[in-house]
């Protein structure tokens, strides 16, 4: 019985691994925490997605071995979804075992907001930031690969 | 000093524009010939006394397309009437995505009872011209074809109930009352155009 009620519990702890992330609901506050130049010298890569974007589902697996890759270097991925609800993006990222920190931004004022995000995005998915300091690069395209994912990553990265 | 200071504010300037791509406000449409849902070929010289015309890139797959399907309708009920039809374009290769196909177009167009031409943009010469780049994407266009508008149809895609502005029909009035459009160009998040790469 004990046994049973131990596996229950750690059954659930498991599985409820991801059923918490975080949900910006006002661009503002997205903006205040992710997007603020930092004094620090880690490179942040800002990645714009939803499940029900195909192209976006297809490099996530890049952006996974990236982490993989620099994980013992100043490099922080973060996967901004636009789905509808938390729901559908908890669900994806357990499904497709997701390491990296993935945030939910769900203001639907997005004329308001495209804008602060780049100038140059017309609205489309995927995008990829890169931010660096004062420093950032911008992206609307897939990739299709991890070198060329890579080779972006590293135009920012080499920069002091 | 100064001049040169000018020189290069131009220049750098005349390059941004340049890498633009795509119709902006005041230059002129082109015209096309596309299949429609119903089999038959259209082009927007058909139309006959139009006083504009609201050209929508959008598809069947897209979240964002379908969920302005039922607002597409019920813009082709107010607009057509008063000279302004809307005119629908897969701009989507399906071969990068198979929902988007010519069949499943009909399909769709059926099902919900589209009452505005949905034209596959076979070969994908059209959007580019255009410089749709996502779907739902609107280009208004006046009875001369200018580009009068380009953008979203109103500021919330998720929630009809919600919208504060709507852009596009506000862009209709202001154009049909012979008034500055304000905004003439608006941003909304869509589904990026399928190329086969």
């Amino acid at each position: 019985m004990r046994i049973t009620i131990l596996a229950f519990i750690l059954l659930i702890s498991t599985s409820t691994l991801f059923s918490q992330i975080k949900v910006y609901e006002k661009f503002d506050d997205f903006e205040k925490e992710l997007l603020q130049p930092t004094n620090d010298d880690t490179l942040y890569v800002i990645n714009f997605w939803a499940t029900w974007c195909i192209p976006c589902v297809k490099e996530l697996p890049y952006f996974e071995q990236l982490n993989q890759k620099y994980k013992n270097e100043k490099v922080k991925i973060i996967l901004v979804s636009l789905d509808f609800t938390t729901e559908q993006v908890i669900n994806f990222i357990n499904k497709k075992n997701i390491k990296n920190e993935v945030v939910l931004l769900t203001d639907s004022k997005t004329n308001t907001w495209i804008e602060k995000v780049d100038s140059s995005w017309s609205g489309a998915i995927p995008i990829t930031l890169f931010l660096k300091g004062k420093q950032k690069d911008f992206h609307e395209k897939d990739y299709h690969n991890l070198e060329e994912l890579e080779t972006d990553l590293l135009k920012l990265k080499t920069i002091k | 000093m100064m001049k040169n200071l000018m020189t290069i504010i131009a220049l750098v300037f005349t390059t941004a524009i340049n890498a633009q791509t795509g119709y902006k406000i005041g230059e002129t449409a082109t015209d096309f010939k596309l299949k429609g849902t119903d089999d038959k070929m259209h082009s927007l010289a058909e139309v006959k006394d139009a006083k504009g015309y609201i050209v929508i890139f959008t598809c069947n797959h897209c979240p964002f397309s379908k969920l302005y399907e039922d607002r597409i309708i019920a813009l082709q009920t107010a607009y057509q009437g008063k000279g302004y039809p809307v005119i629908a374009i897969n701009p989507n290769d399906p071969k990068a995505n198979p929902d988007d196909s010519f069949e499943l177009m009909k399909e769709r167009a059926k099902e919900k009872g589209f009452n505005f031409w949905y034209l596959f943009d076979d070969g994908q010469k059209i959007y580019p011209q255009y410089g749709a780049t996502k779907t739902p994407h609107v280009f208004l266009l006046d009875n001369n074809k200018v580009v009068k508008y380009i953008g979203a149809i109103d500021d919330n895609a998720k929630d009809p109930a919600a919208v504060e502005v709507k852009f596009l029909e506000n862009a209709i009035n202001a154009l049909e009352a012979g008034e500055k459009i304000d905004p003439e160009t608006t941003k909304a998040i869509g589904c990026g155009i399928k190329v086969v790469q």
